[in-house]
């Protein structure tokens, strides 16, 4: 029976990529180990190689053909004895997947543990956003980028206009970016200026400290948060406090980035939200978007912004695409939450991916009849508690969506606040929806229960309609 | 004043051999009396503290003093300092104001952070002096960026990063060492070995108790010196900074200190005997050092009682103030969180 080689992912979060070339052609004997293919997503380049030993009967999908969905048989080998007159029997049962490896020179060894690779490819955006942003001026042209463009743009923009702006942290130079966020950054700015470090956070962070001290404006990538945990005494204890502590005299103008929360199948330790953690440190700014162009913006405010400036990303948003202002200098403000959609029956309150759920909630709840009022915090602190209340004045509903765990979270906090300034508007408790308090599985169905669903979201806001 | 890189052997820590460079008589004199008024405000803060004016932790330098002034002395205007929480020595030498330093320690409007830092969080941007950092090990770090930031602007100027025997233990110092080696940064690690990490002795807490050799993996040029003795300190720094100021990186210096009190007022450091404290304060005292050379040298009584007679003077004048000023406005409470 010919065996079936199908799309590798090359990633966590791949879900589809482009077939480069095909390095063997139909007929050649192929060896366990052999170079078959090259793939390519939109921030690497992998080889395929064949497990299995025979000749490659027939290519199903020619070289040259982008978005092929991860698991899509690509070719087909046959088997010692085996011809091509069987090529038209069924799909051989159970093909074993081809292993990958890297093409790039570039690459260099990190501790394991830590996923060097990671293409989320381009999928559409979020949904459809029902009010124009305030910031931007009618009629202006807007681009389309994925969010990990967005941001590089950011840095770049904001490099460019300040000479005492410099990135660091790991693989952030010649490797472009353990997520590729900071791609062509050192072929723009050089070595000074975009700067690897070693796998050393806890003093790599207070190295970016130090020099932020002495008034440079360092943004510190994390390749996640994650290992932020080894630097958190730099964040919080150096970075936060020593405004207050010198009396003023002596800042912090910092950048604290990279991605939060969950990706894919990375289990317990890669894969936490700190949402809650930094957001309850004063001194602090903390910022969680989910749209390109907020991305965009809020990056570039966090980088001007003379305070330290925790700024959570979501690996699995990277590869996402949206409308980005084509504005010389677009800068959000940071502290304002956005209204994404409007609606008189229920207020959802989420940011970062917790506005995937919310968003599709929405969408469903409006087929029911539900008209949810949806609200992108996009900063955690300080926190937009007025647009909040405001809106469940109005609702008098409310339901908070966050990864994060429950006990003393963000949304714990955001239902606190509306019980001591709307107690009296509200119809109902208030409810959240949360990733649940275990930590995060590997196996695929434990990880799907572990974080919080669009029916979770659903249920949850027509628990607090009564329906 | 280029120190020719075979001078200094990569290899291993290096005791300084011989006798230091004699000091002029100005610097005898310079030194002495920097080094008396962080002993008399140390010793007035310890007063204060008794008489519950001075609240929380606090840590003093009393016996320590060569260090930090014999490194100043080798620094210019425009060098950066940052050490741990046992400041208040730093702080002097580096030209902060006793009034200012008193008050804070007190806690009041005056301090140099207006009272909401304390004996552990004290800045002066003036006089670049960077903290005064309550968490052991963190200034290593913070240290090795300041001298970043100067590699980055390509100034020549060089940071002091002083920590002590036990901070030389903390993970974040290798880390910092190897970045600074690394990218050949400008910082001098000063290591103020006083023999005791809180209560535990060098010989209970660390595997290595040669602290010029920390350096070694990472081929940081490191050297043991006789932290009692200003003159040594002061020629050790010379030979450091002009490493750094050379664009060769990172320098330690191990500083074989004592400290005479607790590691903080409310320790009675039962783990040592009296007679070892006596023994260093006899035999090595760093500012009866300086007085007997002095004296050798004919300079009169009188003229060494009117240097003590000044420093007490400006010490008492900082108690006073500290006793004087008033506390923060309650509105402090909201201020300097952001800017």
């Amino acid at each position: 029976m010919p065996i079936q080689v199908l799309m590798p992912a090359l990633s966590p979060t791949m879900e589809k990529g482009n077939l480069a070339k095909w390095l063997k052609k139909e007929g050649e004997t192929i060896k366990s180990g052999d170079v078959i293919a090259e793939i390519e997503t939109d921030k690497a380049t992998m080889e395929v190689e064949a497990t299995d030993e025979g000749t490659l009967g027939r290519i199903l999908i020619p070289e040259g053909t982008a978005d092929v969905a991860v698991n899509t048989p690509i070719a087909t080998i046959l088997a010692d004895g085996e011809s091509a007159a069987d090529l038209g029997k069924a799909p051989a049962a159970a093909p074993s997947p081809s292993v990958q490896k890297e093409v790039e020179e570039s690459r260099s060894p990190v501790g394991e543990g830590k996923p060097m690779i990671s293409a989320p490819p381009t999928r559409p955006g979020p949904a459809p956003v029902a009010e124009p942003d305030p910031e931007v001026p009618a009629g202006t042209e807007m681009i389309t980028q994925t969010i990990r463009e967005a941001l590089r743009d950011a840095m770049a923009e904001e490099m460019r206009r300040d000479g005492d702006v410099f990135v660091m942290g790991e693989e952030v130079a010649e490797y472009q970016g353990a997520y590729k966020v900071t791609q062509g950054l050192l072929q723009e700015f050089g070595a000074r200026r975009v700067i690897d470090t070693p796998i050393t956070e806890h003093g790599f962070a207070g190295v970016g400290v130090g020099a932020a001290m002495s008034g440079l404006k360092p943004i510190v990538e994390f390749m996640t948060f994650n290992f932020a945990m080894q630097a958190i005494d730099q964040i919080i204890n150096s970075a936060a406090k020593t405004l207050y502590m010198s009396g003023g005299q002596m800042g912090c103008s910092i950048v604290f980035r990279g991605p939060n929360g969950a990706a894919a199948r990375v289990a317990a330790q890669h894969s936490q939200d700190y949402s809650a953690w930094y957001s309850q440190i004063p001194g602090l700014k903390v910022i969680a978007p989910f749209s390109a162009a907020d991305y965009k913006g809020l990056l570039k405010a966090a980088i001007r912004d003379p305070n330290p400036v925790i700024f959570l990303e979501n690996e699995v948003l990277y590869g996402h695409t949206g409308e980005v202002p084509k504005l010389d200098d677009y800068v959000i403000p940071i502290g304002k939450a956005r209204i994404v959609r409007t609606g008189k029956d229920v207020t959802l309150i989420s940011w970062s991916n917790g506005m995937t759920y919310a968003l599709k909630a929405a969408d469903e709840l409006a087929k029911e009849g539900i008209e949810a009022e949806v609200i992108d915090l996009r900063t955690l602190r300080p926190m937009d508690t007025e647009t909040i209340i405001a809106s469940v004045k109005k609702t008098g509903r409310a339901v908070t969506v966050e990864e994060g765990w429950q006990q003393s979270g963000v949304g714990a906090e955001i239902a606190a606040r509306i019980m001591e300034h709307a107690f009296d508007y509200l119809d109902a408790p208030v409810a959240r929806v949360s990733g649940k308090d275990v930590p995060m599985p590997y196996a695929a169905n434990l990880e799907k229960l572990a974080l919080p669903t669009v029916a979770e979201v659903v249920a949850a806001a027509k628990a607090v309609s009564y329906r | 004043m280029a120190v020719p890189k075979k001078s200094v052997d990569k290899e291993s820590g290096q005791k300084a051999s011989g006798s230091p460079p004699e000091f002029t008589k100005a610097q005898e004199l310079a030194a002495l009396r920097d080094m008396l008024l962080i002993r008399r405000f140390e010793e007035k803060a310890g007063q204060l503290y008794g008489m519950g004016a001075i609240g929380g932790f606090c840590h003093l330098y009393i016996g320590q003093e060569a260090v930090v002034v014999g490194m100043q002395m080798a620094l210019k205007k425009g060098d950066q300092v940052i050490t741990g929480y046992r400041d208040h020595g730093h702080m002097l030498a580096c030209g902060m104001e006793a009034n200012g330093v008193m008050a804070e320690l007190t806690g009041r409007r005056g301090g140099y952070s207006k009272g909401k830092g304390g004996s552990m969080h004290m800045f002066s941007m003036e006089k670049n002096f960077y903290g005064g950092h309550g968490i052991v090990g963190a200034q290593v770090s913070l240290g090795t960026g300041l001298a970043f930031a100067n590699r980055y602007r390509g100034n020549d100027f060089v940071s002091v990063a002083y920590f002590g025997d036990g901070a030389s233990n903390q993970g974040q110092v290798y880390e910092s060492f190897n970045m600074a080696e690394l990218w050949k940064l400008p910082v001098i690690y000063v290591i103020e070995n006083n023999r005791y990490a809180m209560g535990t002795s060098v010989t209970r807490s660390s595997a290595q108790t040669d602290f010029s050799k920390r350096g070694i993996s990472f081929n940081i040029p490191g050297k043991q010196i006789d932290g009692m003795d200003v003159r040594a300190v002061k020629a050790a720094g010379d030979e450091a900074v002009a490493w750094c100021r050379g664009g060769n990186g990172p320098f330690i210096l191990e500083m074989q200190t004592y400290r005479y009190r607790g590691h903080s007022m409310s320790d009675p450091a039962k783990y040592r005997t009296r007679e070892e404290v006596e023994k260093i304060r006899t035999d090595q005292d760093p500012i009866e050092q300086v007085r007997n050379r002095l004296l050798a040298a004919k300079v009169s009584e009188q003229e060494l009682k009117a240097i003590d007679a000044e420093v007490r003077e400006i010490v008492n004048a900082s108690a006073d103030f500290a006793q004087r000023d008033p506390e923060p406005d309650p509105f402090e409470l909201w201020t300097d969180v952001y800017r």
